[in-house]
């Protein structure tokens, strides 16, 4: 069924008995060409860019719980393209592109919003940082302005500016960076994923990786064996869990992180702002919530549930920005599991398993990455080679030292 | 989260700085190829459930812990002294590629 607006109308005449479920629930079939593990935001959209660009639709997509489940349906929602390394760079610009034109490629509102991303600086040295890294995404073909202090008063007149602590020096504006409804990413791309062929299997939970001769041959599930050709983990915080059923330790660890959303408010928050000294970022959804979040906690975790010191930094450091929001009362907070790698980029490579791929390391910055991950994901799947735009996610780079380090921390997981 | 470090006693989680793996201990000597150093610096068993990482009594003692707890419920179950540590075997396996 295409959606339309003249479609809604229609239904809503006629009592909105005309709706048919967005995707099938089949049962599992016994051979696969591809088998993708994980039908989260990454995931399905892998299965779509296989069924889309490659042609490849005898794909089945296995997902433990219920599809966008996972870190896809729990996240701030921000899509930008404010990459400074080659390597990240393309990878994010590629996403953004794919990103506006995302609700006519899959007939669906995923509600993406370039309401602009300021990323506020304090001090003399991160202005220059900012200056650098906005010629950087400007060079790469995308979008930047630096903002003067009076530049950032014009549009977030809000903020506190008479603080001497962290005073504001000015910020920088990516106006093509936004946010987008984060479930229905995922369900936009289900749905077109299943309207080409592709089975979308939830409660299915994947228990082994069948390996022959280093080929991979299929799948052990809670639904029975599944034979496939190839087989791509799409996993994100149960990476390691995954790639340890064929035998592989990977470079990552899993951290927790929180976010918070508040009671709906009238609109008052128009952009996603971010402070540079606390590690603080803040949108308002449509909805009226105002939705932010800091750093992990920075242990290793997969409690899906963070501890309150973090809760308590994060709330500080949004009453230090603007004091304004100290009346707002939180109505949730939770956690996700992040799988954070020693550089803090992603990895989407073969493996020495023939026939099985990898898609992880996406630390807490995979949301706008939704797009391109699929479409990279899908390329190296289909035709074997890694896509340009992701040519540097290499599995091996932390052997071979060609490292994608973009705050520059050092190889410490839980410092990206 | 309350940590117990050994000489302080039970502390607030906020008095510690987390490191990470207790791998981290286990520094390969000078000589050691780049597998070695692979394993030591960014391949991870991340385990969900027992694991053992380094946790830095930053605003106690400044002695270096080794916390025994569970990556899925943060139950903490033993601490010692980093000093007081044997030197595990070798970890199992590593990071593969074609």
């Amino acid at each position: 069924m295409r959606y339309s607006g003249l479609r809604v109308i229609r239904e809503g005449l006629s009592g909105n008995r005309g709706w048919t479920p967005a995707w099938r629930d089949p049962a599992p079939k016994e051979e696969y060409e591809v088998v993708i593990i994980g039908g989260g935001g990454h995931g399905l959209s892998t299965a779509y860019y296989l069924a889309k660009n490659h042609g490849i639709t005898n794909v089945a997509v296995l997902e433990k719980g219920y599809l966008g489940g996972g870190n896809v349906g729990r996240n701030t929602t921000i899509v930008r393209a404010n990459y400074f390394l080659p390597g990240n760079q393309e990878f994010y610009s590629h996403s953004l592109k794919l990103w506006e034109g995302l609700e006519a490629e899959l007939n669906y509102n995923v509600m993406h919003s370039q309401r602009g991303l300021i990323n506020l600086f304090h001090s003399d040295g991160q202005r220059d940082a900012f200056a650098r890294r906005g010629n950087a995404m400007i060079n790469q073909g995308d979008d930047a302005e630096l903002l003067d202090r009076e530049g950032v008063r014009r549009y977030l007149p809000y903020l506190d500016f008479e603080q001497t602590r962290f005073p504001i020096y000015g910020g920088l504006l990516h106006r093509r960076g936004g946010t987008a409804r984060h479930d229905a990413v995922a369900w936009g791309y289900a749905r077109g994923a299943d309207r080409r062929g592709v089975d979308l299997i939830q409660n299915c939970e994947v228990t082994g990786i069948d390996i022959v001769d280093g080929r991979v041959r299929g799948v052990q599930t809670t639904r029975g064996p599944i034979r496939a050709k190839k087989v791509g983990i799409v996993v994100a915080g149960r990476s390691g869990q995954v790639a340890a059923m064929a035998g592989i330790r990977l470079p990552i660890e899993s951290h927790v992180l929180q976010a918070f959303v508040t009671e709906g408010l009238k609109p008052v928050i128009d952009h996603v702002v971010s402070f540079g000294m606390g590690h603080f970022y803040i949108s308002q959804s449509d909805k009226g919530g105002l939705v932010f979040g800091g750093d992990l906690d920075f242990y290793a975790s997969y409690a899906a549930r963070g501890n309150l010191p973090m809760v308590e930094h994060v709330m500080e450091a949004g009453m230090t920005l603007m004091p304004m929001i100290g009346k707002a009362k939180v109505l949730r907070s939770w956690g996700g599991i992040m799988d954070m790698t020693p550089d803090g980029s992603p990895i989407i490579d073969r493996t020495d398993v023939g026939g099985l791929y990898i898609d992880c390391g996406w630390n807490y910055g995979g949301f706008k990455a939704v797009p391109a991950s699929g479409w990279c994901m899908a390329h190296l799947m289909a035709t074997g080679d890694p896509h340009p735009v992701a040519r540097r996610f290499r599995l091996d780079r932390f052997l071979t030292g060609h490292i994608l380090d973009e705050e520059g921390t050092g190889s410490q997981h839980n410092l990206h | 989260m309350r940590l117990t470090c050994p000489l302080c006693g039970e502390r607030d989680r906020r008095e510690f700085t987390y490191y990470g793996a207790a791998v981290y201990a286990d520094r390969p000597h000078a000589g050691a190829g780049p597998d070695a150093w692979d394993d030591y610096l960014h391949l991870r068993d991340n385990p969900a459930g027992e694991t053992r990482d380094l946790w830095y009594h930053e605003l106690g003692c400044s002695a270096w812990i080794e916390v025994t707890r569970n990556t899925v419920t943060h139950t903490i179950t033993a601490t010692r002294l980093v000093a007081e540590r044997e030197r595990p075997a070798k970890p199992k396996g590593r990071g593969r590629r074609a």
